[in-house]
């Protein structure tokens, strides 16, 4: 199947103005001796064809019933509103660009301008940007944003409770300006008063996870203040569904909250494209990293909007920009700004507490079978959707029969990461989880332990 | 389009309103923490109603590929088929978890080894990995590999990247990001880098250059061989970036030509929707000698039997996404190869770069064309018109009363007054004959009645607006004032 719509004819004529007889002319700066390749692809196929073999392909995965998935560790299955789908199916936004011609870009910008908008709320921040690719780079911008704001300091406090995947990503992007180091993620252990030591006068930044990568609340009285007199920056990275119930970060002297937004109407896609949230605190937003739609008006004092502040993006700064960053994840944003508005008020604090009281259901459960204990490393700390069970065999034998005997996906196995947390199993629980699936989860556990 | 002002959502709520209904919880309720829950997020209150009339409005005041012709240059809007979409929200693909065990995705990790070994064969490259969520973020990648490059082998010293004047702007911001220092190179005459300027600025500080080819201009690189030669021999690498692979595609790979790590646009060349800025994917191809430093976790398969697995390439700079790229993209871009097959990829880039000089020469006598040989799969032209007053800006914002979206402007920087067209191959004749009836049109109006190209436009739901004030009053969140608990 190709989508070129040139007739014989036309092309014919195309190229008798162009004042070539043949397309291959075209090519004639291009050196002989590597021109037109043989290409070594399948050969092509129908609309038609191609919709049987990639549902075949899709079918080779083993169908995941999201309901008795208990997996999450930084993808999590939440519920959609079909309303989602409907709004960034669109075409009129979904293939469209960047908003550089803001005259034929009202609709998207002023729906981005409304995204940063329940961002700041939900975070409890003064300024979003308008997204980045997923939670973990809008992590990396933020530390790299910090380490800009104070150049004398070179040292980044991390708490071993962020996601391992970040903290490992930090340590890629911090590859090119190697002065930056890192401590504290590889401490025996995550307590945020320990971190709080660490802090001194070559601190950028101090970041910590809130519910943390264990599902864990950290107690964050005293925190900021503590970050602020060193003179660092305390970054947080947050759920966005756990912000419908719990306190934001903005309120407990966040200055840079980030979060990866797939929890907000966005399939899990075998990991991506997410979204990246990344809000601040006013006084960084001229470092601040990506698009930003702002509020004017035009000739005839009717209101509009446009990208601002480009004079920290790479098309205009080049080598001085904030940050590279060009493509970013506006329709995943679209998304996210589509699942809050539908949701609403209410509707997130019903789902952030339907996960609550689910995972703690679950907790609960678990925790009464014979061999197993819950968060044991900090029973008394609250938690949200996800909670850490100790188990009495290998995180990897209890999974593979959760899943050949009852098709049960299990959770993440700790102890990939991070040796300390041999047989200790992360649990995500949401409200796709039935009490029924729960139910079944702990009938299996308790078989599969024994 | 609708002219009237769209009301905010927060303008739009109403207390106690709601959109949605959940299920009451089916387990025994636990007790909320004493500290730390909040009253009130924030957030909006609207019947679903009010929220798809909402987005369906603010549709009507976008512009897509699907609405009309996009010749915006350097991003190619080309079409995104239909059934791509259909296809990434197939629950297989969609609702699968990434640390799902391998044994249970292998049907997704299929579809990523195949689409690696096909992007390696387009781009002749011994190795891909699919990491890189965008074009920018595949260029910090790729210097992040060139820099551990020089390092494992003991070289520090080469501190410099080699870059065009007429380079993307990600090009030095990537740069810089990586930690090297951007070294600015001129064009010549003929729109080429300059190449006594490659060979003045290669020494054993350099650690590599970034080609755009074709580049910015829209013009195949003449000297692309003794450039790639003069960087190889002072001990640099070659980076390319990709951004314009949709002329290429069956033409020439870039490996071929001795690049030796290039990013794929998956969101220009293979079709994934631009999704009104993102989001893209930008894998990366490389040659033998930089395959170890990929960016993992890439997918391999194990011997003779069809089992597929991730894997952290030996000497791997890390991770640089969350867990394994922009999956949803692969999909797309993968079920666009298979659809085109290798004569159909190669057709694509054939008529991108038919329908680029068709409009060329169509327009080159009204609109200058500073470098006028055979182009690419776009060109420059420039769209100011003498003792009128008339800029680029103008001619753009006329274009939008003509129902075209605009090419991009003012870039690249070494053209002044820059007009950058790219039609791409979905694009039939009767539809560039009518966008060349409309510059020529826009360019008759700029000498009878320049005053009105240079307040358009004047049919779209606002006018110009004032990005001054949008810059120095900031207003960056709605002021519409809701309680926050």
């Amino acid at each position: 199947m190709s989508y070129v719509p040139h007739t014989d004819r036309e092309r014919t004529e195309m190229l008798a103005a162009v004042g070539l007889s043949r397309r291959e002319d075209l090519f004639a700066a291009v050196p002989e001796q590597v021109r037109f390749p043989a290409l070594d692809l399948p050969a092509p196929t129908s609309e038609l064809d191609l919709a049987r073999e990639m549902q075949a392909l899709a079918a080779r995965n083993r169908p995941c019933d999201v309901a008795v998935s208990f997996l999450g560790a930084g993808a999590y299955h939440h519920f959609r509103p079909a309303i989602v789908d409907a709004v960034i199916s669109r075409g009129e936004f979904y293939t469209s660009y960047t908003q550089y011609q803001p005259e034929v870009s009202q609709g998207f910008l002023q729906a981005l301008f409304e995204y940063q908008s329940m961002i700041c709320r939900l975070t409890g921040m003064e300024v979003s940007n308008a997204s980045h690719y997923d939670g973990a780079t809008a992590l990396a911008e933020a530390v790299l944003l910090s380490l800009n704001v104070a150049p004398k300091r070179n040292k980044v406090v991390l708490s071993r409770a962020v996601n391992p995947q970040y903290r490992a990503l930090i340590r890629t992007y911090l590859r090119g300006t190697h002065a930056a180091m890192i401590v504290g993620d590889e401490d025996d252990t995550a307590d945020v008063d320990r971190l709080k030591a660490l802090l001194d006068q070559d601190t950028a930044a101090l970041v910590i996870q809130n519910p943390n990568f264990f599902g864990q609340c950290e107690p964050v009285e005293g925190l900021a203040e503590a970050v602020h007199r060193a003179g660092a920056l305390l970054i947080v990275v947050t759920d966005p569904i756990s912000l419908g119930l719990f306190r934001p970060p903005g309120h407990y002297g966040a200055d840079l909250t980030v979060a990866d937004g797939q929890p907000l109407g966005i399939p899990p896609s075998f990991g991506g494209p997410h979204l990246g949230i990344l809000a601040a605190r006013k006084t960084h937003v001229r470092r601040l990293s990506g698009h930003l739609v702002g509020e004017t008006v035009d000739a005839n004092g009717r209101r509009g909007y446009v990208l601002t502040l480009a004079t920290r993006e790479q098309h205009i700064r080049r080598a001085k920009a904030t940050s590279n960053i060009c493509t970013n994840s506006a329709i995943c944003a679209l998304a996210a700004a589509t699942y809050l508005a539908t949701m609403g008020k209410r509707g997130l604090r019903h789902v952030a507490e339907l996960c609550y009281h689910k995972a703690h259901y679950a907790a609960a459960e678990i925790g009464k079978l014979k061999g197993f204990s819950i968060n044991p490393h900090a029973p008394a700390q609250p938690f949200f959707k996800e909670f850490v069970a100790r188990m009495p065999a290998p995180v990897s034998e209890i999974n593979q029969r959760l899943l050949d005997r009852h098709g049960i996906v299990g959770g993440y196995d700790l102890g990939q990461d991070d040796p300390r947390l041999k047989d200790h199993m992360l649990i995500a629980v949401t409200e796709v989880n039935t009490r029924a699936s729960i139910d079944a989860l702990v009938r299996a556990l308790g078989e599969a332990a024994r | 389009m609708t002219h009237d002002d769209i009301p905010t959502v927060y303008e739009m709520s109403v207390p106690d309103r709601h959109g949605i209904d959940l299920p009451a919880p089916d387990v025994p309720l636990a007790p909320l923490p004493a500290d730390g829950v909040r009253a009130d997020c924030g957030l909006p209150e609207l019947s679903q109603l009010d929220v798809m009339r909402h987005y369906l409005a603010l549709s009507q005041r976008n512009f897509g590929v699907d609405s009309g012709f996009y010749p915006l240059g350097s991003c190619t809007m080309k079409f995104n088929p239909k059934v791509d979409e259909q296809i990434a929200r197939l629950a297989g693909f969609a609702e699968s978890h990434p640390l799902q065990a391998a044994d249970t995705v292998q049907g997704n990790l299929a579809l990523m080894h195949e689409l690696q070994q096909w992007l390696a064969d387009i781009g002749g490259f011994a190795g891909v990995s699919l990491q890189p969520s965008a074009g920018a973020h595949g260029e910090f990648t790729g210097l992040l590999m060139i820099r551990a490059y020089h390092h494992e082998r003991g070289d520090a010293r080469r501190t410099r990247i080699l870059i065009p004047d007429s380079a993307h702007g990600t090009n030095p911001a990537s740069t810089t990001m990586a930690g090297f220092t951007a070294v600015e190179l001129p064009s010549d005459a003929r729109g080429n880098v300059d190449l006594e300027a490659v060979r003045v600025a290669c020494d054993d500080t350099v650690a590599g250059i970034m080609m755009t080819n074709p580049n910015t201009l829209g013009l195949f690189e003449e000297r692309i061989g003794e450039v790639v030669r003069l960087v190889h021999e002072a001990g640099g690498l070659v980076y390319g970036d990709g951004a314009n692979m949709n002329a290429l595609v069956g033409i020439v790979r870039p490996g071929d030509l001795g690049v030796d790590v290039m990013h794929y646009n998956l969101h220009k060349t293979f079709a994934t929707p631009h999704g009104g800025g993102g989001p893209g994917s930008g894998p990366l191809g490389v040659s033998a000698r930089l395959k170890d430093f990929l960016p993992g976790p890439v997918v391999e398969r194990d011997g003779g039997e069809a089992r597929y697995r991730l894997s952290m390439p030996a000497k791997s700079i890390g991770r640089v996404s969350t867990f394994h790229g922009n999956f949803g993209m692969f999909v797309r871009a993968y079920a666009y190869i298979r659809q085109h097959g290798a004569d159909g990829l190669r057709a694509n880039s054939e008529h991108a770069v038919l329908n680029a000089n068709y409009l060329r020469v169509k327009l080159r006598d009204a609109f200058k064309v500073p470098f006028d040989r055979t182009c690419m799969h776009e060109f420059v032209c420039q769209g100011a018109i003498e003792g009128t007053g008339v800029r680029a800006l103008d001619v753009s914002k006329r274009l939008l009363d003509y129902g075209f979206h605009p090419p991009t402007n003012y870039f690249p920087l070494i053209v002044p007054e820059a007009l950058m067209i790219e039609p791409t191959e979905s694009e039939a004749k009767p539809t560039l004959d009518a966008f060349v009836a409309a510059m020529l049109a826009i360019a008759g109006e700029t000498r009878d009645d320049p005053a009105l190209v240079k307040s358009a436009p004047h049919r779209t739901p606002v006018g110009r607006l004032d990005e001054v004030k949008a810059a120095r009053e900031l207003v960056l969140v709605d002021r519409a004032k809701a309680a926050v608990g």
